[in-house]
């Protein structure tokens, strides 16, 4: 046989993507906690899944909801599946069994929309989360610059978070809040717009007045009160979000200077009445106050609603709003699925044209390792033959060649769609051994 | 609007007001971008148009109603266009664009005077005059639509009854400064626009301004606009109520652009 070329050549390249792993639909959260990785070990696992021969490209997606292995099987991968989950549970100590049958796997396209869509956040325990986004991005700019990832998974990512993007901003699947106190705060922004430079109040110092304040801090508000009845508890919380804290006894003196209010005082009653707000909008020369009560009971006197220059929503207005946006959210799928539908598309498209340069390729060097062997051994019989028809002869074979794969490389290059080109080169990569061929010469090499 | 010019700008304006309202439920990126894009496309075909006209009739084309509501029209989409810009809003679009359309359908039913244009109409300081009026006017019809914005707005906040498109609008604070330096935009352009009329008046017509109930309209529209502006920071006017004066002013300027211009003026008579 004539030895083939030392370098490695292109023709072994087949694009193909992996994914095992869990996530909350799959597996309940102690086994989640068991699988989860840290940025660090999921660094560490990605380049021992290549130093192992498992994958050639890989990076490892942990966050509180799902654990990923995404990956480029090596081409001596016997079962790159079983390998992985092998891998996944022998990193965190685990048997196999313990996984029972929670553990996911695909391949390919499946693969590819699986990523995309937990990048648009269908996959997401809360429907259209952002994130996730923020996850997908860490993950793969830190494996990025670790080194394990290479050109499919590089395409593969950037293309999910090109997805992820496009989603949010051509739905509504993330735009609208779907929490009470997220909620509470998006509608202060329908009044004032950008919250820099306005100043909140935060009564109570509870879980809840936590959740806004931090939601209100995340919004870039200028200032934040806490005010509460143990002053402590107030500290506490103003410490931990980044505010003030204030006594009790000047919620009265403080109400005008106040943009937004958040009352979440439990068991308390009515904690500002309507002349109390009167007062304060008075003092503030008509300059809205935007008032969330999400107290129960009502912290904010109910009457006060007719105030001009007031907008006051308590917990039952904002669970309605946010069970509207949770509707509204579940509409838009339909467009996200399509969004992501163009991209894997997309995907299947490159991966065709790449593959199809690959095994068109392939053929060529089979067809010319073939000739050259024929050549060698046919000339040796013909001792008489002069150097002149050798060549003529040669030349005859080299047109041969090109006529016999003109058309295969034409219908690789344009082929009827993507399913036909992936098809056709899966169909020739069958019929000439492209891809065993490949492997004995590597094993030769 | 007689050419094809001018009937291309209006179904652009259309098409781009599709987009625009679209966008109010569904956000598309590419749809707001071709929505603008579309809007700035029936200005440039409407600029045309308005050349066209104008080399028809030797001067410039607002010496009739069709001519100057024609460019008031396109002033207004101009107008909107840079707020659009510069305030990166587009929410806005759908219902200004809306207002274009039924302004440029309802000049359609009216037959255009293409006659030559009286010598006065001619020369700079004229043409300066009418623009500036026009551009006033039209920053004042923005102020309108952006003050009944924040009227609805205001509406849906207060009954906490919030529906698919409310999440899309400009915040209440956004309409009210838009609204405020739409009619700094007006006044100036309006004060701009007086001093070159007094001033042509004087030179070419050698005739007294003072007692044309147009000036008295017009100084109307001053006390009523500062007046607005004054009020709207002050306790009490603030918000809503401000909103309200200004969308309430906005008939006055009708009063002055149709009625007066038409029937009580001996200057600014369309014929």
């Amino acid at each position: 046989m004539v030895a083939p070329s030392n370098a490695k050549s292109p023709d072994a390249l087949r694009v193909q993507l992996a994914l095992v792993g869990c996530n909350h639909r799959t597996a309940p959260v102690e086994l989640r906690e068991r699988l989860s990785f840290t940025s660090q070990q999921a660094l560490d696992a990605a380049a021992e899944l290549r130093r192992q021969g498992i994958l050639d490209e890989a990076i490892i997606l942990s966050t509180c909801n799902r654990s990923e292995l995404y990956g480029v099987p090596a081409e001596s991968a016997a079962a790159p599946a079983d390998a992985m989950e092998e891998f996944l549970t022998s990193f965190h100590r685990m048997h196999r069994s313990q996984l029972d049958g929670r553990v996911y796997r695909s391949t390919g396209a499946d693969a590819v929309r699986h990523l995309f869509r937990v990048s648009a956040g269908l996959d997401s325990m809360l429907l259209g989360e952002a994130e996730i986004l923020g996850q997908l991005r860490a993950a793969y700019g830190d494996a990025l610059a670790r080194g394990v990832t290479g050109p499919i998974l590089n395409r593969v990512f950037q293309g999910a978070l090109e997805v992820g993007k496009r989603v949010r901003a051509e739905t509504e699947i993330g735009a609208r809040p779907m929490s009470v106190a997220l909620a509470g705060v998006k509608l202060a922004e329908r009044v004032f717009g950008n919250l820099k430079g306005r100043s909140a109040m935060i009564l109570g110092a509870g879980d809840v007045a936590g959740q806004v304040a931090e939601h209100l801090r995340h919004r870039g508000i200028g200032s934040l009160r806490i005010v509460n009845r143990s002053y402590g508890h107030a500290a506490e919380l103003a410490r931990r979000i980044g505010g003030s804290a204030a006594a009790w006894e000047s919620l009265e003196a403080l109400t005008p200077e106040a943009d937004v209010i958040v009352s979440s005082v439990g068991g308390a009653g009515v904690v500002l009445s309507r002349q109390t707000l009167e007062s304060a909008i008075a003092a503030r020369n008509s300059r809205p106050i935007f008032v969330v009560d999400l107290g129960v009971p009502r912290n904010i006197a109910p009457e006060s609603v007719g105030l001009y220059n007031l907008y006051l929503y308590n917990v039952d207005d904002l669970g309605e709003i946010v069970e509207q946006n949770k509707k509204a959210r579940e509409a838009e799928i339909p467009r996200a699925e399509a969004i992501i539908a163009t991209h894997v598309a997309k995907f299947e498209a490159w991966r065709a044209a790449l593959e199809s340069a690959s095994v068109a390729d392939d053929l060529r060097s089979l067809f010319h390792r073939q000739r050259e062997e024929l050549l060698r051994e046919r000339f040796v019989q013909m001792q008489n033959a002069s150097p002149e028809e050798r060549e003529r002869i040669a030349r005859i074979t080299e047109e041969l060649i090109d006529r016999v794969l003109s058309q295969p490389t034409e219908l690789l290059r344009s082929g009827r769609g993507v399913r036909g080109r992936l098809g056709a080169i899966e169909a020739l990569r069958h019929f000439f051994g492209l891809h065993d061929d490949a492997k004995d010469r590597e094993d030769h090499d | 609007m007689t050419n094809h010019l001018a009937y291309l700008s209006l179904a652009l304006y259309a098409a781009s007001f599709c987009c625009y309202a679209r966008i109010l439920y569904a956000p598309h990126n590419w749809l707001g971008r071709l929505a603008t894009l579309l809007l700035a496309a029936g200005i440039l075909l409407h600029y045309f148009a308005l050349l066209e006209r104008s080399r028809a009739m030797h001067a410039v084309p607002y010496d009739d109603l069709y001519g100057s509501m024609s460019l008031f029209a396109w002033l207004l989409a101009v107008t909107y266009l840079g707020l659009e810009v510069f305030h990166r809003q587009r929410s806005v679009g759908a219902f200004v664009t809306f207002l274009l359309i039924l302004w440029l359908g309802a000049l359609e039913l009216r037959a255009p005077v293409e006659k030559p244009a009286s010598p006065a109409a001619h020369g700079p300081l004229f043409a300066l005059h009418v623009t500036l009026n026009t551009w006033a006017y039209a920053a004042f019809a923005l102020s309108f639509v952006l003050s009944l914005i924040y009227l609805a707005e205001n509406r849906i906040l207060r009954s906490r009854h919030p529906g698919a498109a409310f999440w899309r609008f400009p915040a209440l604070e956004a309409l009210d400064v838009m609204a405020r330096s739409s009619v700094y935009m007006g006044l100036a352009a309006l004060a701009a626009g007086v001093v070159m009329g007094v001033i042509w008046a004087r030179r070419l017509v050698g005739a007294s301004i003072w007692d044309d109930p147009k000036v008295a309209v017009t100084l109307a529209i001053f006390i009523i606009y500062g007046a607005y502006l004054r009020l709207s920071r002050r306790a009490n006017w603030r918000g809503a109520r401000a909103a309200l004066l200004c969308a309430a002013n906005f008939s006055v300027v009708l009063f002055s652009y149709t009625f007066v211009n038409k029937y009580l003026t001996r200057f600014h008579h369309f014929l």
